[in-house]
This record gives C-alpha cells, sequence and structure tokens, in this order.
C-alpha cells in the first residue's frame, strides 16, 4: 500500500465545470439556485427601471430586509433541526412592544428594555422547546399556539392606547444610525483581512497535513470575490445618496446592516465550526442517531429555540427602531411568513439538516428586492404576494426536487 | 483445537437469562467470542438472537449471569458501559446521519476539538479528524469517493463500511455486526465481507448476526446456534457443513456434545 497517495479515494472532480454537474447530480446544489434568481432579478428590475441599481436603492434594500434578515437567520437556525416555528413573528412583535413599554411608559434606560426585550424572546424560546421536549408535541402546534398567545400578550402589554411611540435616540439609532465613513472602511478592511488570513491558515493546515486542497488559484479566487464584494459594499453606503446634492449628505455604512451582517457571521460561525452546531446538524439529519452518538438531543433542541426567539426578538427591536414605534401590528401579517420564505427561497431545506445560515440574507435579499422593485414599478401589492408565493414555490420544488436526486444517488 | 481456544475469550458470558413479562427470551445462554475471531450468531426468528446482541451491547441487562471481559466479572448498566470497555455495536440501521459527510460521522459524539473553555464551542479541528480518518478508511481499505461526501450520496455497501470503521476507530475490542448484509447486492455484500476479515485479521473479536447461512460459512470461524431462547449448537465452520447448522436452526437435528461436529 502507498503510503502518501490516498490510493482508495476515487479520483476528486478536476475543474469546476464537472464538480459542479457532480453536485447537480448529488443534490446538493445549496445557494447557487438562489444567486442566480438574484441576478436574474437584478436584471429585469435595472432593466425597466434605472433607479433599481443605485446606492439610494440598494442601501435602502439592506436597510429593509436587515429585520426580516434577523428573524429568518433564527428561523434557519429551526430548520436545520428540522422543526418549525411559526411563532417568530409575533415574538418579534412582543419583544418591540415590551421594548416600547419599558423605555416610554417606564423611562427606563433604553439598555435595560433592549435586554428585557431580548430575555422576553428567549424566555418564550425555552418555554416553547421545552414543551416540545417534554410532552413530544409537534413544534408546529406548539409555536402555533405560540403565535395566538404572543399576539395577545403583545396586544397585552401595549395597553389600550395600542402604540407606543419611541423617542428614544439611542433606541431609534440602531436601525437609523449611519456610520462614520472611515469607521465603514475599517470594519470593511479588518473583516476581509481576516477573512483572508482564516482561509490561507485553513488551506495551509491542511496542506501540512497533506490532505486534498483545492489548487492555490481558487483559494485567492475566493477570497477576491469575497473581498471585492465588502469593499465594493462598503464604497456604495459610502457614497452621497441624497438626491438633493445641495442638501445634507447621507451617507455611511446604516447600522442596521452591520448589525445583521455581525448576526449572520456570528451564528455561521456556530453552526460550522463548533461542536454544538455539528450537534445541530446531527440531529436535524438523523434524531436517532444522534441519540445513539450520546447528543444530548433535548438540550440541543431547546438551546435552538431559545437561540431563534432571542434572535426574533432582535428582529422586532430592530423593526420598531426603523419605526420608531411599536404598534398594533407590529410582528403580524406577512413578518412571519417572509422570515420563513427568505430561510427556504435562501436554499435551506425544510426536511431538516441541510441549509446555511447565509441563506437568511439571500432569501431575505430575494424577498426584499421583488418587494422594492415592485415599489419602484409602483405596481399594486396583490401582484407583489403572488410573485413573492411563486418565487417561494419554486424554491421548495427545488428543494424538492434535490432531496430526490440525493435519495436515487449512490444507491 | 485451535490456538485461540487455548486463550482466555476476550468477552464471555456465563448462564445468562432475560425475561419479559411471560417470554423467557434467554435460558441459561453461555457465549464467548476471542480475539481474532469471527462468530456467527445464527437462529430463526424469536431464537433469542437480538436479546443476546442487546445484552452484550449493554441495552439490556440481564435478569441472571455474568458478563465478564478479559477475565473480569463487570457490571454493565447501559451501553455507554460496554463502549467504555471497547465493546461496539453496530445496528441494521447503521445510525449515521444522511446530511453529514463520512469524517463527521465517524467523529459524531466524539469530535477531536480545540478547548475553547466552554464544552459545546468548542472548535472542530476538521484538519486532524480528516487526516485521521482517511487513515482509519485506508487501512481497512474501504472505498469512497473522498472522505467529505456526504453519507446520503453512497452506496448501502459503503455506508456499512463507514458505520463498522466508525464501530473500530476507538480501540474497541469486540465489535457486533447487526445483520451487515442484509440489505446488499452481492458486490456490495462481497465489500463487507472482505471487510469483517480484515477486523478478525487486525485482532479483533467479530460477532457477526445474519439470517444467511452461505454468508455465515464465508467469513466466520465458529457459528453458534440459537433456538428458543437456549444455545442449541456450535460449530467449527471449517469442519461443518451447511445441512448441519440449518438442522440445528430448525431443531431438526440438534448435535448432542457441545461442538457439533463429528469428532
Amino acid at each position: 500500500m502507498m503510503k502518501t497517495q490516498p490510493t482508495n479515494l476515487a479520483a476528486a472532480p478536476n475543474n469546476w465545470r464537472e464538480a459542479l454537474a457532480e453536485r447537480f447530480r448529488q443534490g446538493n446544489l445549496g445557494s447557487l439556485p438562489v444567486i442566480i434568481g438574484l441576478i436574474i432579478i437584478a436584471l429585469v428590475f435595472q432593466s425597466i427601471n434605472k433607479n433599481f441599481l443605485t446606492p439610494l436603492n440598494l442601501t435602502n434594500l439592506m436597510v429593509q430586509i436587515a429585520a426580516m434578515g434577523t428573524i429568518s437567520t433564527g428561523v434557519v437556525l429551526i430548520l436545520l433541526l428540522g422543526e418549525v416555528d411559526l411563532s417568530a413573528g409575533q415574538v418579534s412583535g412582543l419583544a418591540a412592544a415590551v421594548m416600547a413599554v419599558l423605555v416610554s411608559r417606564h423611562n427606563l434606560p433604553a439598555a435595560v428594555a433592549i435586554i428585557g426585550a431580548i430575555v422576553v424572546g428567549a424566555l418564550v424560546g425555552l418555554l416553547q422547546g421545552w414543551w416540545i421536549s417534554t410532552f413530544r408535541v409537534p413544534s408546529f402546534v406548539v409555536t402555533l399556539a405560540g403565535l395566538l398567545a404572543w399576539q395577545g400578550s403583545r396586544l397585552r402589554v401595549l395597553g389600550d392606547t395600542g402604540s407606543i411611540n419611541i423617542t428614544n435616540k439611542f433606541i431609534n439609532d440602531i436601525a437609523n444610525y449611519k456610520l462614520p465613513i472611515w469607521l465603514g472602511w475599517v470594519l470593511g478592511i479588518v473583516s476581509v483581512v481576516v477573512y483572508t488570513l482564516i482561509v490561507f491558515n485553513e488551506y495551509r493546515s491542511r496542506r501540512a497535513a497533506e490532505l486534498p486542497t483545492g489548487s492555490l488559484n481558487g483559494v485567492f479566487w475566493r477570497v477576491g470575490v469575497v473581498g471585492a464584494s465588502v469593499l465594493a459594499g462598503v464604497a456604495m453606503m459610502s457614497v452621497n445618496r441624497n438626491a438633493n446634492a445641495a442638501g445634507n449628505p447621507i451617507q455611511g455604512v446604516p447600522s442596521a446592516v452591520i448589525i445583521f451582517l455581525t448576526f449572520l457571521i456570528i451564528f455561521d460561525f456556530i453552526t460550522q465550526r463548533t461542536r454544538f452546531g455539528r450537534y445541530v446538524y446531527a440531529v436535524g439529519g438523523n434524531t436517532e442517531a444522534a441519540r445513539r452518538a450520546g447528543i444530548n438531543v433535548n438540550r440541543i433542541r431547546i438551546t435552538i429555540f431559545m437561540l431563534a426567539s432571542a434572535l426574533a426578538a432582535c428582529g422586532g427591536i430592530l423593526a420598531a427602531s426603523r419605526l420608531n414605534a411599536a404598534n398594533q401590528s407590529s410582528g403580524d401579517g406577512d413578518v412571519l411568513l417572509n422570515a420563513i420564505a427568505a430561510a427556504v427561497i435562501g436554499g435551506t431545506s425544510l426536511f431538516g439538516g441541510r441549509g446555511r445560515i447565509w441563506s437568511a440574507l439571500l432569501g431575505a435579499l430575494v424577498i426584499g428586492a421583488i418587494a422594492n422593485g415592485m415599489d419602484l414599478l409602483a405596481l399594486k401589492s396583490s401582484i407583489k404576494f403572488i410573485v413573492t408565493g411563486s418565487v417561494l414555490l419554486l424554491a421548495v420544488t427545488i428543494d424538492a426536487a434535490s432531496r430526490a436526486r440525493r435519495e436515487n444517488s449512490g444507491r | 483445537m485451535t490456538a485461540t481456544e487455548a486463550a482466555m475469550p476476550v468477552l464471555q458470558l456465563r448462564q445468562i437469562s432475560k425475561r419479559f413479562g411471560a417470554v423467557q427470551a434467554l435460558s441459561n445462554v453461555d457465549f464467548e467470542v476471542y480475539s481474532n475471531e469471527v462468530v456467527a450468531l445464527v437462529g430463526d426468528n424469536g431464537a433469542g438472537k437480538s436479546t443476546l446482541i442487546k445484552t452484550i451491547a449493554g441495552a439490556y441487562k440481564p435478569d441472571e449471569g455474568d458478563y465478564v471481559f478479559e477475565g473480569k466479572v463487570v457490571s454493565i448498566n447501559s451501553p455507554r458501559d460496554a463502549t467504555d470497555l471497547g465493546v461496539e455495536t453496530v445496528y441494521q440501521d447503521l445510525a449515521l446521519c444522511d446530511n453529514l459527510d463520512v469524517v463527521s460521522n465517524l467523529y459524531l459524539g466524539r469530535e477531536n476539538v480545540r478547548r475553547s473553555g466552554l464544552k459545546s464551542f468548542d472548535l472542530l479541528n476538521e484538519t486532524e479528524m480528516e487526516r485521521r480518518a482517511t487513515e482509519v478508511l485506508r487501512d481497512l481499505s474501504v472505498k469512497i469517493p473522498s472522505v467529505r461526501v456526504q453519507i446520503a450520496n453512497l452506496s448501502g455497501g459503503q455506508r456499512q463500511s463507514v458505520a463498522v470503521a466508525r464501530s473500530v476507530m476507538w480501540n474497541s475490542k469486540v465489535v457486533l455486526l447487526d445483520e451487515p448484509t442484509a440489505a446488499l447486492g452481492v458486490e456490495q455484500t462481497r465489500q463487507v465481507k472482505d471487510l469483517i476479515m480484515r477486523l478478525r485479521d487486525r485482532g479483533l473479536a467479530v460477532v457477526v448476526i445474519s439470517h444467511n447461512v452461505a454468508d455465515v460459512f464465508e467469513v466466520s470461524d465458529r457459528i453458534i446456534v440459537m433456538r428458543l431462547g437456549r444455545r442449541v449448537a456450535t460449530f467449527h465452520t471449517a469442519r461443518s457443513t451447511n445441512e448441519q447448522v440449518i438442522g440445528a436452526i430448525t431443531g431438526a437435528m440438534l448435535p448432542s456434545n457441545a461442538y457439533g461436529e463429528a469428532e
């Protein structure tokens, strides 16, 4: 037996076209369909209305999707487990109401109101996760009950007036503050440098361990594309977006965007690189196998429900901050459905165990871009709903078809 | 007598009985397996094979009898106790996560990590896990496209091989395989049988449960026949015939001495 060459391993696909065909055959396309979809959406809207791909509109789009995307990040976690959370929208509304009441009615400091709202969210998740694990009630039912109960709780917290304005500057700045231009660049450059170091360090340690690595060219491409996207984003948001050149300049990266991206990075790291993340995928893939491997399934499930509801609360805080108020419709309507649709459109499987945190961003971009583009075209919301629904159906169909291919491959 | 039988069995059960309500699943069963040996456990449905395997695996606690490991009587109260001793079980459903790759499955529940202070958030040491996984699979000559391929994309034989590889990665001494070739085609059955013989050559004690007497004759050194909760016959594979074993399974032809062959 040769020592250096892993002779028992079949040759890895040696160019990107073969690799792509292989992934298609195996049903592992991941986020590729949604990225293609986003490009098509952008081209279509831009060809109809020249205002779509402008710094002002794209920055607005990112701010518009920050709250939905944050809630959707939690939904991705739940879907990875193979569960569902129908209460996420109402939990976001409840958290917004709690924060608004604490800061506006009880005159508590902003930090206390924010932490209070997140704690309420986490406790809701703890209760729901515990109930699901202890009584073996499907998460669909427990969170459906939650959808109703937390809606009632929100109305109760808001009280008779039904709407609470937020005048606290700190809270209103959460979503509406714009970073100084220099700070945007510093954050952008630091994150690109850190990403580059991580990627090259990984390449180096795999080389040292004599494991197969992609070509060094591929590594450069990866770093190049990610780095260029981040820096292009910062550059775009640093341009003065005010149409009236004589007026006060509107420029800098909005804080809502930074907050959303930070959540994405943190939870992508947790799910991809930690023991806990590995166990989340294991439970979502085969609960019984996970249990037999010694994984405490209930603990994983309860923790995920807590994290997801806390993220929903953060999404609610972002939405309330953007609106400067919490009211009767906070977290109502299509908030939940958009958050779930975003996760699924972004490439997270409804069947559990497959998907990445980044699908929250990609899916939210698709939904946000459709809504935003249709607003630019002054189309009625009836059309917006129909188009969004069709895209969702398409995404789920791709997921189901991938699953079928997966089950047929290899056998 | 072969050399192994003069030695001490690595695992031995003495006079094991197990009852479920009115059903006597096992009655005074003795069992032994030596290092460097493949023992096949055969019997009709309801003969007590599964109960015996689950007792060895630690999933059942016997009502009576001793569990002796490397000459010492031990107390086994859970599957964890058995795996801590080095007794690993590969059940028929394999217990693999389809959505995870081969490396993740081999290490599931025993990840190689860099400590972070908080156990849940220990960082996975992927490079080390992948290196070791590649090594183990190469040693066992398990053929898969890549250690980073998802289980979903492997064939039945490859999955079985991965499940077996996982069970021997952790210095195990005894491996129990429950119907390892039940759902496999001819070529894949071949792969798994080869793997079983390589485990034996590496010094492991291998216990195989099987319905297929023909398969049993190809891989095993000894055949233990269960019938109605009792051990009714034992054969040296090399000195026995299909008819003798089938006769013992059905009860049509029970040998009178402990070892069934005419000696």
